[in-house]
């Protein structure tokens, strides 16, 4: 085969793989057609792999094929998770693709230096500023959500000032070398400075806060793809990571809105969001608690049971449990139905996967903007490791942190019932009215603790 | 301007605009394996490090490459599996009663 046709054959099946991307995203829009946009994409990614080997410019398979084999047997037991593991895994993966979009631009820089166009040089400083930031800030947020690092903000005053000024510095780095392109130490310098901002982006941001900054990373890490495209020309990783870019930059948008921030604050990092002291010691006021028998009690008697999971389900690993309750509310004739809110959880979707890795029917899993106006109709609303979400002043007290955050309207059903461990306030310090009203009963205790007893109780009282 | 930057950029544009398209149909039920499934494609970027280490210009690059080969052949091998797994979750209630 002429060199000629084996390029035009390489540049096929880049073609193809690019058509098996669009389908494998397009057929993710419903749980039915989805497997087959997995295989389409696996089937596509293998393609683009396989004609690469063919490229007449690789002379060199050994270490290639060990490199394969070695990132194969990284890959499988990352992809092995458990389903609770999933959110710091989704940021590992960004780690790693934003490591790998920085490294291959600082390869190309070390091979084409001090020969660079202009032009050259500014693509590759900007691709490899974004590689190198967003790898850092994955491998924090990744630390966070593993819980290796605190989750917690951490802040000091004049962060902003400080990180703006060492982000300005990468910039100005690679302004100077667009101009002189074989000052290395000045590249080494900028991909340092890089390195050190996407720590200091991530690290003042607290974990509630994990599903905005994890869309956002995507977003990075896929852009920087994009550009490394740019970079070496080459359409395939253009259009992947243009893809994965709008993807994760659609899924920030979502987040932010569904915690009422504005786009700005979150593209420029929700830099250090001041926290609001909760200091503010209020009047002690009255709750109600009840027991897992007489929480059983209630629930058997409902005809309509909306449950709204949170962060303390996965916590508590109660999911399984919450499953059983299901089964057994649903066998007694009892509408059980899931309240999703955007936010739920560390990362989007989180709590889609816990449930149906849990086996719980994905119809039975409603979004917020749907499940809301079936609150008033519901008998009981249990809440399980969730709280701000469910916080009804976001709705009515302007003075609250969260006003304006879209909620779950828990507090319009007929009763209320919050597992929790003590009355101390959420992730955010903010106090909820909710379990101060007549209607809402507080379950104390561990939500997988708790949900075992009340399914143990109906069992019991079947029997 | 160079030829190959505007070339990208109309690809880009189109790419990102059908990606914005498309990902606006994506059920919420299913955004995380949305975020494990473009990040497995994004690891695409594999093609790129795979000519950067074979075609062996200099060591640092050589080496630089393999690193990168290593950490988006993990990103896509783990990226698929794990998004097959969770989408053999998802199951309708008439799937169940089957």
């Amino acid at each position: 085969m002429s060199p000629a046709t084996l390029q035009q054959l390489i540049d096929f099946s880049y073609i193809a793989a690019v058509i098996g991307f669009i389908l494998a995203l397009k057929w993710l829009s419903s749980p039915v057609s989805a497997m087959r946009g997995v295989l389409i994409g696996e089937i596509a990614s293998a393609v683009a792999v396989a004609a690469t080997l063919f490229d007449p410019q690789v002379t060199h398979y050994k270490w290639i094929l060990i490199a394969l084999i070695i990132g194969a047997g990284i890959g499988v037991p990352l992809g092995m998770v458990k389903m609770t593991a999933v959110p710091q895994r989704t940021a590992l993966s960004h780690a790693f693709g934003a490591m790998s979009a920085s490294l291959i631009g600082i390869a190309e820089y070390y091979v084409g230096t001090p020969h660079l166009s202009k032009f050259e040089m500014a693509e590759i400083g900007l691709e490899v500023i974004i590689g190198s930031l967003t790898f850092t800030g994955s491998v924090i947020a990744a630390g966070k959500l593993q819980e290796i690092l605190p989750q917690r903000p951490i802040t000091y005053r004049g962060q902003n000032i400080v990180s703006l000024s060492v982000l300005a510095t990468a910039v100005i780095l690679m302004i100077i070398l667009v101009f002189h392109p074989g000052y290395t130490h000045l590249f080494t310098a900028m991909v340092l400075v890089a390195l050190i901002f996407g720590i200091m982006l991530v690290t003042p941001i607290g974990g509630a806060d994990m599903p905005t900054v994890i869309s956002l990373l995507n977003s990075y890490a896929g852009f920087s793809a994009a550009l490394l495209g740019f970079v070496l020309d080459s359409k395939v990783l253009v259009v992947a990571g243009a893809l994965d870019g709008a993807s994760g930059f659609i899924l920030s948008v979502i987040m932010c809105k569904a915690m009422n921030r504005s786009f700005t604050n979150v593209l420029f990092g929700a830099f250090g969001q001041v926290q609001t002291s909760a200091g503010k010691v209020t009047e002690e006021r009255v709750v109600r608690s009840a027991t897992a028998e007489e929480a059983a009690a209630i629930l058997s008697a409902a005809n309509k049971v909306i449950i709204v999971p949170g962060y303390g389900m996965a916590v508590a690993q109660a999911q399984h449990k919450v499953r059983e309750l299901f089964d057994s509310l649903t066998k007694r004739g009892v509408d059980v139905k899931f309240a999703i809110h955007p936010v739920a959880g560390r990362m989007p979707g989180h709590m889609n996967v816990l449930l149906a890795e849990a086996d719980i029917p994905y119809d039975k899993m409603v979004e917020m903007d749907e499940i809301n106006g079936e609150f008033p109709q519901t008998d009981v609303a249990l809440v399980i490791g969730a709280n701000d979400v469910t916080n009804p002043a976001a709705r009515n007290d302007p003075s609250s942190p969260i006003y304006g955050m879209p909620i779950l309207d828990v507090d319009k059903a007929r009763t209320v019932m919050v597992i929790k461990r003590s009355m101390a306030t959420g992730f955010a310090g903010i106090d909820n009215p909710l379990y101060y009203l007549d209607r809402t009963l507080m379950l104390f205790g561990d939500a997988k603790g708790f949900v075992g007893n009340i399914v143990r109780e109906l069992s019991g009282g079947a029997a | 301007m160079p030829a190959d930057f505007i070339s990208s950029l109309f690809v880009f544009i189109l790419a990102a605009f059908l990606g914005f398209e498309l990902i606006q149909r994506v059920s919420p039920l299913l955004h995380t394996p949305l975020m494990s499934l473009t990040n497995a494609l994004d690891a695409i970027v594999v093609v790129a490090a795979i000519i950067i280490a074979g075609r062996h210009k200099t060591h640092v690059s050589t080496v630089l490459g393999l690193i990168a080969v290593v950490a988006s052949f993990s990103n896509m091998v783990g990226g698929f599996l794990i998004t097959d797994r969770m989408l053999h979750m998802f199951k309708s209630t008439k799937a169940k009663k089957q």
